[in-house]
C-alpha cells in the first residue's frame, strides 16, 4: 500500500516530534498562521515566496530548492513531513513540488492543521534553529508534470480531471469563493475533463477517505484508471491534492499535476473551452 | 443555533473598496462567529480560528476559511442558497443563507 509511505497521523507526528531525522514543514499561502502558533519543531514554507520563480511563473530552479532545503535543515535522508491550513492544499503542493526534485522520503499528515486544530492538540510559537545542510536535488521529474501543450493533445483521448468546485467548473465562479471574482482569465473548463473536486476526496474534518471510498470516487465518475490521467484546478495547489490522492494513496501510475491549471488555460489564445456542468 | 442578523459582524468592506474591487460586481457572503451564552444568543465573544466552510445549492464545497481573530470571515460567491458550516473544536453549527449580486449577506453566528 502505498498510504503507509505518503501520509503520517497526528499521533504519528506527536510520536516523532523530536526525531532528529524528521523535518516538520508548514506550507500555506498566508504564514501568518504559523506565526500565530505551529506543531512544536516545524520550520514554515511560503508557497509563493518560497516555492514560486517570481520572475518568470515557474518552480524555483534546482539550484534555488537546493539552497532553500539545505539552509532550512533538510538533508537527503530526512523524513520530511509536510502539513498546512486549507485542508492541506499547499502541503500536498509541496508535497508534489518535493517528488519533482526526488526527495525520497515526504510524507503528508493527514488532514493538516485543520484536523490538529480540532483535535485541540497544541501549537507553539518558538521558531525552531537548524543546523544548514548540503542538499542534493535530482532534475526535474516531468512524468509527474504536465504542460499545456500536452493538456491540449490530451482532450477526448486521456483522463482529464478538473478538481475545482462544481461552480468554477460551470464557469458560474471565477475563482475559489474566498477571493474576489475579478480574474483575468475567461470562466469554463477543458473539453472532455471530468469534474471531481479535490473535496470528495476528504472528509470533512480535512484527513483522506478510505482507498475504497476514492477508487470508487474516480472510477464511478468515469475515470479510466488504465489511461493517463491529468489533474487541474486553478493554480495547481488543489490538483496536487487530487494528484496525490491518485498517485500516492491509490498507487494509479501515469497521473500528472497541470500546475499551470485554468489560470494559464483560461488565458490561451484559441483553445476549446466548454461551460457548464 | 439562535443567529442575530440585527448586528452585522463581517469585515469592514474598506480594505475592498481600497483595492479597487467593484463591490456592484461581486456577491459578498461574510459574518461572524461568536460563542453562544447559556441561552444559545451570541454573548460577544469572537471565536478565532474557526473553520467556515461554503457549500452550494447541492451541498458541494465551494470553499473555506479560518476565522481572523475577531471572528470574521468573508466569500466571494454567486447569486443563490448557499450553506455556511462552521467547525471548531468540539462544536459544528450549519447557517443557511441567500446571496444576490451587488448586495451583502452579513450574518452573526454563534457557536
Amino acid at each position: 500500500m502505498s498510504r503507509e509511505k505518503s501520509l503520517v497521523s497526528a499521533d504519528w507526528v506527536t510520536e516523532n516530534i523530536s526525531n532528529p531525522n524528521v523535518v516538520i514543514v508548514e506550507v500555506d499561502e498566508d504564514t501568518t498562521l504559523y506565526e500565530q502558533g505551529h506543531i512544536q519543531n516545524a520550520i514554515t514554507f511560503h508557497w509563493r515566496d518560497d516555492l514560486q520563480d517570481g520572475l518568470i511563473r515557474d518552480l524555483i530552479s534546482k539550484e534555488k530548492f537546493e539552497a532553500l532545503l539545505s539552509k532550512s535543515g533538510i538533508s537527503n535522508d530526512s523524513t520530511v513531513i509536510l502539513y498546512g491550513g486549507n485542508n492541506n492544499w499547499f502541503a500536498t503542493y509541496a508535497f508534489w513540488y518535493f517528488k519533482v526534485y526526488g526527495h525520497q522520503d515526504v510524507r503528508l499528515l493527514d488532514g493538516g492543521r485543520k484536523r490538529w486544530e480540532l483535535d485541540a492538540r497544541p501549537f507553539v510559537t518558538e521558531v525552531p534553529t537548524r543546523t544548514a545542510t548540503r542538499y542534493v536535488a535530482k532534475d526535474r521529474d516531468n512524468s509527474i508534470r504536465a504542460y499545456r501543450d500536452e493538456v491540449i493533445a490530451a482532450i477526448g483521448v486521456l483522463n482529464i480531471v478538473d478538481v475545482r468546485s462544481p461552480a468554477e467548473f460551470s464557469g458560474e465562479l471565477a475563482a475559489p469563493a474566498h477571493l474576489p471574482q475579478e480574474q483575468g482569465q475567461i470562466k469554463g473548463h477543458i473539453p472532455t475533463a471530468k469534474n471531481i473536486p479535490w473535496s470528495k476526496a476528504a472528509n470533512e474534518d480535512g484527513t483522506f477517505k478510505s482507498d475504497i471510498e476514492l477508487k470508487e470516487l474516480y472510477v464511478g465518475a468515469g475515470v479510466d484508471l488504465a489511461k493517463d490521467t491529468i489533474a487541474y484546478c486553478r493554480i495547481g495547489e488543489r490538483s496536487a491534492f487530487s494528484w496525490f490522492v491518485l498517485h500516492e494513496l491509490l498507487g494509479v501510475a501515469n497521473v500528472k499535476n497541470y500546475d499551470g491549471s485554468w489560470t494559464e488555460y483560461g488565458s490561451l489564445v484559441g483553445v476549446p473551452v466548454a461551460v457548464g456542468a | 443555533m439562535k443567529t442575530c442578523g440585527a448586528t452585522p459582524g463581517g469585515p469592514s468592506l474598506d480594505g475592498l473598496l481600497a483595492k479597487g474591487i467593484d463591490l456592484r460586481t461581486q456577491t459578498i457572503i461574510q459574518g461572524v462567529v461568536l460563542k453562544a451564552g447559556d441561552d444559545g444568543v451570541p454573548n460577544g465573544t469572537p471565536v478565532g480560528n474557526a473553520h467556515v466552510r461554503l457549500l452550494d445549492r447541492n451541498g458541494e464545497f465551494t470553499a473555506e476559511l479560518p476565522t481572523n481573530s475577531q471572528g470574521q470571515f468573508r466569500f466571494f460567491a454567486a447569486a443563490g442558497a448557499w450553506t455556511l458550516v462552521v467547525q471548531a473544536p468540539g462544536a459544528r453549527v450549519e447557517q443557511q443563507v441567500t446571496a444576490a449580486q451587488g448586495s451583502l449577506a452579513d450574518l452573526v453566528i454563534s457557536l
